[in-house]
């Protein structure tokens, strides 16, 4: 019985914030819109029986007719492809430089790390905004320093997206890496050396295959929010900046199609299913390696 | 048939594998190998033997390659090695922690050098082969290190140290992680090893007996000096220190003023009220000067009568009894409280033993049992 209530708990929390709410997106995907409050119908004003009669996926037919969708959806998997690409290379040198520290500044490092979390997301975005635009920090630096003529146009680019995506997500890549490469035996890149290694190769044979599942869990943790993010391509992107968060933003609040954007978000779940369900595989297995 | 002794280091024409030549080592204001010169020679089984701390570890990182030498220089083979890096040494070494690689399975741990010399696959296949039988590991070649024993592990270390035939192997604490049964015969494992691969081994180590029954020659370590340096027979019956002969083995030490009495004997006064201990040595001393006698406890008898043939003889009481099995060690107190520990193997059954706690009893041992030291 004590058993039961503890498992009750967790599987409460999630049937409360994540399956109820996604029942009601997945039903409000499934209705037309209307000029009413709230903005679609069927409702369950209408009876049970008449709601489920009138439920239909035209919604999301309608996604696949207009290849706006598609090219959003492409064009997202693309932007966080390649972000989550360019933030492993920046975040790996961080996390190793971190793990090879003295002990004495460790603990000052990872506050660095961490430490952007204290300010809001959202002003650290806008505080992007200042650096990246044609009269910002950047461009009257690099005149000043000569290496430009004219101002270059970062801001409302793809470059701005990724460099939004780049800096918001980074501490999620350098945590995991971090936690790998700082268990890694120092001994082992020894042994490695005295077998005849150079210090490059021992780095490629020892030390990316034992941080490799930091590698997979803190790609998985940037490429997944990434996907669905909003808010960057929204103050960072430009109009040509084609990104499925947006879309659907623009679908709820501008449009004001409520079923269309949740069939969009639903669709944007089923395709965040494969990367989450291959992540927590990596997790398990990571935890029976250490066992 | 006259058999050869193996001893390298006697002959002055050899040609050491190894030199230590006033090699210091500083790290920072700390001086871990303080101006040391030692040579090696090729196939010796050669033990580091001291404390923690004592820089063994330290000089056999330098040998590897892992740390570099602050003043004097190493050679191997008449060069000197001190600014080659750890990979272009034909140097291998057995880490303590053995360091097997636990993405790669035993074979690959093996193969794993002899994959960075470029070799073709049929010398790979048949080197590593070789080397999972030396070590009796043929059934675990597919296995990763995280899948085996402890004591496979080890062997698994020792095979990949040794698959590259080097001209020197180092071995790092090779059995501290073993218990006591698997150690031993582990020992005799690495003996036969080395007999048979020819190869150069050092090994470091703070286990005296772990020394002692492999090397063919023990460094007794202290504060980055050599102390001694022998075969393990000498250490133990010749140590020429009270550091060497309390470090190596269980041991009574005298301390006391010498007075000649004749030609190499000496009368050892000790302490009031006790009648001076007769001893022989070699080394000589003045009259007064501080002597400390070194005398192990097997080489001091005990019995219930006194003794009419010994040349040194005391009475006390039994104050502890040790029983090791084999063994026991009795702590005798003297009239002036002072402990001297004596030991006896035991030939008798425990229950027809005729010593017990509380019981007066004598110790004696010759004038030649024990060692007579200056320092």
């Amino acid at each position: 019985m004590r058993r039961f209530a503890l498992i009750a708990v967790p599987y409460a929390w999630l049937l409360a914030l994540f399956l109820v709410p996604f029942i009601i997106v997945f039903k409000i995907s499934l209705s037309d819109l209307a000029l009413a409050i709230p903005p679609y119908t069927p409702t369950m004003r209408d009876g049970i029986g008449d709601m489920f009669a009138a439920f239909d996926f035209e919604n999301f037919v309608f996604l696949t007719e207009d290849d706006l969708y598609w090219r959003a959806y492409l064009s997202s998997l693309r932007i966080a492809l390649v972000s989550t690409f360019v933030t492993l290379l920046v975040g790996y040198p961080i996390a190793y430089g971190m793990a090879k520290a003295p002990d004495e500044w460790r603990a000052t490092l990872m506050m660095l790390v961490i430490l952007p979390f204290w300010t809001s997301f959202l002003i650290r975005v806008y505080a992007w905004m200042g650096i990246l635009s044609n009269e910002g920090l950047l461009n009257q630096f690099l005149l000043w320093l000569g290496l430009i003529n004219e101002p270059l146009v970062i801001l409302n680019t793809n470059i701005a997206v990724y460099i939004g995506i780049v800096y918001t997500y980074l501490p999620f890549m350098i945590l995991p890496i971090y936690a790998a490469l700082d268990r890694l035996d120092e001994s082992l890149n020894e042994a490695a050396e005295d077998l005849g290694c150079s210090r490059m190769q021992a780095f490629w044979l020892v030390t990316i295959p034992l941080s490799k599942n930091g590698i997979i869990a803190g790609s998985f943790l940037v490429f997944i929010p990434a996907l669905g993010e909003f808010v960057i391509p929204s103050l960072l992107g430009g109009s040509g900046t084609l990104m499925i968060g947006k879309i659907l933003w623009e679908e709820f609040f501008n449009n004001r199609d409520w079923p269309v954007a949740s069939a969009v978000a639903v669709v944007l779940l089923l395709i965040l299913v494969i990367p989450i369900v291959l992540f927590q595989r990596n997790q398990q297995k990571q935890a029976e390696a250490e066992q | 048939m006259t058999q050869t002794v193996f001893a390298p280091w006697d002959d002055p024409n050899e040609k050491p594998l190894i030199r230590f030549q006033n090699v210091t080592k500083r790290f920072g204001e700390f001086v871990a190998i303080d101006d040391l010169t030692l040579d090696i020679f090729e196939k010796e089984f050669f033990a580091l033997l001291g404390p923690s701390g004592c820089g063994k570890t330290t000089m056999m990182r330098m040998l590897a390659g892992f740390e570099s030498i602050s003043e004097g220089r190493i050679e191997l083979s008449g060069k000197d090695i001190g600014h080659v890096p750890p990979n272009k040494r034909a140097v291998n070494m057995m880490f303590q922690s053995y360091a097997l690689f636990p993405h790669l399975s035993v074979w690959d741990n093996i193969a794993f050098g002899l994959r960075r010399d470029r070799k073709s696959k049929s010398e790979i296949d048949a080197r590593v082969d070789e080397m999972l039988k030396l070590t009796r590991l043929e059934k675990f070649g597919r296995r990763k290190p995280h899948q085996i024993s402890g004591g496979q592990r080890q062997r698994v270390a020792l095979a990949r140290s040794l698959a590259k035939a080097p001209k020197l192997l180092l071995l790092d604490e090779p059995l501290g992680a073993l218990d006591k049964k698997l150690r031993q015969d582990t020992q005799f494992e690495l003996m036969d090893i080395q007999e048979s691969t020819g190869t150069t081994f050092v090994i470091v180590t703070h286990d005296q007996e772990e020394a002692m029954t492999v090397a063919s020659r023990v460094a007794v370590m202290d504060e980055g000096r050599i102390i001694q340096v022998s075969t393990p027979a000498n250490i133990y019956e010749y140590p020429n220190s009270v550091y060497v002969a309390d470090f190596i083995g269980d041991v009574n030490i005298i301390d006391a003023t010498a007075t000649p009495t004749g030609e190499n004997t000496y009368a050892l006064n000790w302490i009031d009220g006790q009648p001076p201990i007769t001893a022989e040595t070699k080394t000589t001393f003045s009259t007064g000067q501080k002597a400390h006698l070194a005398i192990r406890p097997e080489k001091i008898r005990i019995s219930t009568e006194k003794p009419d043939d010994a040349a040194n003889a005391l009475q006390g009481k039994v104050l502890d009894i040790a029983y090791l099995g084999n063994l026991s060690t009795y702590h005798v107190q003297l009239p002036g409280g002072q402990v001297i520990k004596a030991q006896t193997a035991n030939t008798r059954r425990i229950a027809r033993r005729d010593i017990t706690w509380e019981d007066p009893v004598w110790i004696s041992w010759s004038a030649t049992a024990g060692v007579l030291l200056e320092h």
